[in-house]
C-alpha cells in the first residue's frame, strides 16, 4: 500500500499534532552561511545548544570566490559571513569544511559524495536545492531559517506531511538528452508550480537508466516544479555509488543498510495522490527562453506565442524566433544541478579537440573540491585548457551571484543552473538554462547550438 | 516579529504580478547579514522591481504609489516560489506586511510566512481578480481578515480560507514551534532509542 516516501516519512514521525502538523525526526542537517547565522543566534538568544552536533554538518558555499581561494575573501561582507559559519561550528563541536578543507564544495554536491545523504534518511537544509538528495532514495527538502533553528534545537521539525505525486518517464532518453534536459522539460509541461503541495516519486524506464549523477540533477530541479522535494528509490546504481564513501556504512553493516534500503520502494499497489507519465522519446535538449525555469522549449524550436510581454522584454526577445543561434555572452557551467564530474565530462566529449568561441566568457566552477580534483586524475582539465577554457574553484558562483561572479547588465548567460528569474545571476542580467551538452556546444560557436551535431 | 493575531481590517497594496519568486522579493546580493535584521530586509523588499539601479523609486510600482497603503499585500499566483530564503519573509514583516493575499503560494514561502508571524492567506482565483479590481477601482478599500473565523471579506464579498489548526493557535497566542518543540526533548529521546 506505501509509497516510498510514506514508508520513509512514516517512520521518522516522533509525534503527530491533532489536527496540525508532524513532528518529524531529521537524520541530517547540512548548514551553509547565508541562512544558518541567524538560526544560530536564535539558538544562543534562547541559551541553547545543538541537540545532535553529530547530526550536523557545515560548510559555506554560496559567498565562496571561485579566484584566489587561498587568499581571504575581499568583500568583508562575505567573509564575515563565512567566518561566522567557521565560528557557530567550533563553539558546538559541529562538522565542519571550510575553504581550506579538502572536502568542501557546494553541500549538495558533497552530500551525496562523502556518503553522508543515504537511502531512507531524512535530510534537511536552509535551501531549496535540498531536494537533490532524494536522489540516493531520501526524503530531502528545502525549509527556512526559522526550521533550521528548530532542527539544531530538537533535531524535528513540524511539517504537514505532502500528498504524493509519481511522475514516470517511459522509454529512453535520446543522444545528448540529459536528466537537465528531462527536467526542464517536465517543468515546461507541467509549469513551475504544477507540484506544488507534492513530493514527487520519480520512476519508469528512463529514470532507471540515469546515473546517480544524473539523478542527483533531476531531484535536484523538483522545487523549480514546486515540488518539495523529488526522490528514486535505491537501486543497484544507488548501491554502486554509494560504497567505499567515507560516510557510508562498511562490512557487515553495509550488507545490512543494503538489505533495509532494498526495502525502500513504492509497493506495487501503492496509490499516489496523483500521477504523470511522459515518453523520453518526446524529449530533446532544451534551453529556456523566459524568466522561471518552465519556459522552455526543445532546442531547435521557437518562441511560443504564449510568452509573456514581461518576459520577453526583460530577455530581448520575441515571439516565433527561433533558439538556435541565438548570439550568447557567458557560459556557466556548475552549482549543485550541474556541478559534478559527470556534467564536466560531458562538457569535454563536446568540446574536445575545439576551440572555445573568442566571444564567449566561460566560467567553469567544479561543485566540490572532489569534483575538481578528478577533473585534472581523469585528464579533463587538459581537454578543457586546450580548448580555451580555464576551470575556477568550487562554489555555487554566478548561479545566484552571491559573490563577484555576476552575469553583467543585458548580457546573454547559458547557464547549467536552475534559475532564470529576473536578476538571479546579477541585475538585468540574461539567463538561458540549459544541460552541461547544449552549454559546451554553444561556447564553442558564440550561439546557441544543438550538440547533437558534434558528437 | 512574534504578534499575536486576531482580527486585521486594512486598506491594501496590490501588486499583479504572477510568480514573484523570492529572489525577487529580496534578491542574493541582500542576503550576506548575520543578523534579523527585518528593518533592512523590509527596505530592501522588492528591490530590483521597486528601485531604480541610482535608487531612485520606479514609478508605477505599487509600493511607490502614494494610492496605496496597509499591512495587507495582495499578490499573484505562486507568490513566494523559488529559493527557501527566510529573509523574503522577513522583508514582508520588516515593510510592516501582516497578511499576504493571493491565490497560490510556494510551500516554503508559505511556511516561512507563518514561522515570522505573516499570515498567507489563500483565496480562489476569482476572489483575487475581484479583490485587484475592487483596490485598483478605490485604493480606500478596506479588507478585513478574520482569523478566528478564517474568513477574507471586503465590499460584501467573503470567502473562507484554510489555515492550520496548530498554526492558528500560535498565530493566535503569538507562539512559536520552538516552543512546542522544546517540550517534547522526552519523547524525541524515546524516539533515537526505538529507531538506533
Amino acid at each position: 500500500m506505501k509509497t516510498i516516501f510514506d514508508k520513509i516519512w512514516d517512520s521518522h514521525v516522533v509525534n503527530s499534532i491533532h489536527d496540525g502538523p508532524q513532528q518529524l525526526y531529521i537524520d541530517r542537517l547540512y548548514c551553509h552561511e547565508v541562512t544558518s547565522p541567524q538560526a544560530f543566534e536564535g539558538l544562543r538568544s534562547r541559551g541553547l545548544k545543538p541537540l545532535r552536533p553529530g547530526r550536523i554538518f557545515c560548510m559555506p558555499d554560496h559567498n565562496t570566490p571561485t579566484v584566489d581561494q587561498d587568499k581571504p575573501i575581499k568583500d568583508p561582507v562575505s567573509r564575515s559571513q563565512v567566518e561566522t559559519l567557521q565560528r557557530n561550528a567550533a563553539e558546538f563541536g559541529l562538522e565542519y569544511y571550510g575553504l581550506d578543507s579538502p572536502d568542501n564544495g557546494i553541500i549538495h554536491v558533497v552530500g551525496p559524495e562523502k556518503g553522508l545523504s543515504l537511502p531512507g534518511m531524512t535530510i534537511v537544509c536552509g535551501d531549496s536545492h535540498t531536494s537533490t538528495h532524494g536522489a540516493v532514495g531520501a526524503v530531502a527538502f528545502g525549509i527556512g531559517t526559522s526550521e533550521v533553528e528548530m532542527v539544531l534545537a530538537s533535531q524535528c521539525i513540524l511539517q504537514r506531511k505532502p500528498r504524493t505525486m509519481r511522475i514516470t518517464v517511459n522509454g529512453t532518453l535520446g543522444k545528448c538528452v540529459t536528466a537537465k534536459d528531462l527536467a526542464l522539460y517536465l517543468m515546461s509541461r507541467i509549469s513551475t508550480s504544477g507540484a506544488t503541495g507534492y513530493f514527487i516519486e520519480y520512476a519508469g524506464q528512463a529514470v532507471r537508466a540515469l546515473s546517480m549523477e544524473g539523478r542527483l540533477t533531476l531531484c535536484n530541479l523538483s522545487i523549480e516544479m514546486g515540488a518539495r522535494g523529488g526522490l528514486i528509490a535505491p537501486d543497484q546504481t544507488t548501491f554502486d555509488y554509494l560504497k567505499g564513501r567515507p560516510y557510508a556504512p562498511e562490512g557487515e553493516d553495509w550488507d545490512k543498510a543494503v538489505e533495509y534500503w532494498k526495502s525502500l520502494c513504492s509497493e506495487p499497489d501503492a496509490v499516489f495522490d496523483y500521477e504523470l507519465e511522459f515518453d523520453a522519446a518526446d524529449i530533446t535538449p532544451m534551453v529556456t527562453y523566459g524568466t522561471n525555469p518552465g519556459a522552455g522549449v526543445g532546442i531547435g524550436g521557437v518562441i511560443p506565442d504564449d510568452a509573456t510581454d514581461r518576459e520577453l522584454e526583460y530577455m530581448g526577445f520575441r515571439r516565433g524566433e527561433k533558439m538556435l543561434g541565438k548570439k550568447i555572452d557567458y557560459v556557466f557551467l556548475g552549482a549543485c544541478t550541474n556541478g559534478r564530474i559527470e556534467d564536466f565530462r560531458a562538457f569535454c566529449s563536446v568540446v574536445k579537440g575545439r576551440k572555445k568561441s573568442p566571444g564567449v566568457t566561460a566560467w567553469l566552477v567544479p561543485g566540490s573540491r572532489q569534483v575538481e580534483r578528478q577533473i585534472e586524475s581523469e585528464g579533463l582539465g587538459d581537454i578543457l585548457r586546450q580548448a580555451g577554457f580555464e576551470l575556477r574553484r568550487p562554489g555555487c558562483s554566478a548561479c545566484l551571484a552571491m559573490n563577484e561572479d555576476k552575469i553583467p547588465a543585458y548580457k546573454y548567460a547559458l547557464s547549467t543552473s536552475n534559475r532564470n528569474f529576473e536578476g538571479r545571476q546579477g541585475p538585468l542580467s540574461r539567463t538561458l538554462l540549459c544541460s552541461p551538452m547544449v552549454a559546451a556546444a554553444s561556447a564553442l560557436s558564440g550561439v546557441i547550438s544543438d550538440p547533437r551535431e558534434l558528437v | 516579529m512574534k504578534q499575536k493575531f486576531d482580527i486585521i481590517e486594512s486598506t491594501c497594496v496590490p501588486v499583479k504580478i504572477d510568480n514573484l519568486d523570492t529572489d525577487q522579493i529580496i534578491p542574493a546580493r541582500f542576503l550576506k547579514q548575520t543578523v534579523r535584521d527585518e528593518g533592512f530586509y523590509g527596505q530592501m523588499l522588492f528591490c530590483d522591481r521597486r528601485f531604480n539601479a541610482d535608487g531612485s523609486p520606479k514609478a508605477g510600482f505599487p509600493l511607490n504609489d502614494s494610492r496605496y497603503s496597509g499591512c495587507i499585500l495582495v499578490a499573484g499566483a505562486n507568490f513566494g516560489c523559488g529559493s527557501s530564503r527566510e529573509h523574503a519573509a522577513w522583508a514582508l514583516a520588516g515593510y510592516g506586511f501582516r497578511v499576504v493575499v493571493s491565490s497560490s503560494f510556494a510551500d516554503i514561502h508559505r511556511q516561512n510566512e507563518l514561522n515570522n508571524f505573516v499570515l498567507p492567506v489563500q483565496v480562489s482565483a476569482a476572489f483575487l481578480e475581484n479583490l485587484f479590481a475592487a483596490v485598483e477601482a478605490e485604493p480606500s478599500t478596506v479588507v478585513r481578515v478574520d482569523v478566528p473565523a478564517q474568513t477574507i471579506s471586503f465590499d460584501g464579498h467573503t470567502e473562507s480560507f484554510e489555515l492550520d489548526p496548530y498554526k492558528k493557535i500560535c498565530l493566535m497566542n503569538a507562539q512559536d514551534d520552538i516552543d512546542y518543540l522544546l517540550s517534547t526533548i522526552d519523547d524525541i529521546e524515546r524516539y533515537e532509542k526505538s529507531h538506533s
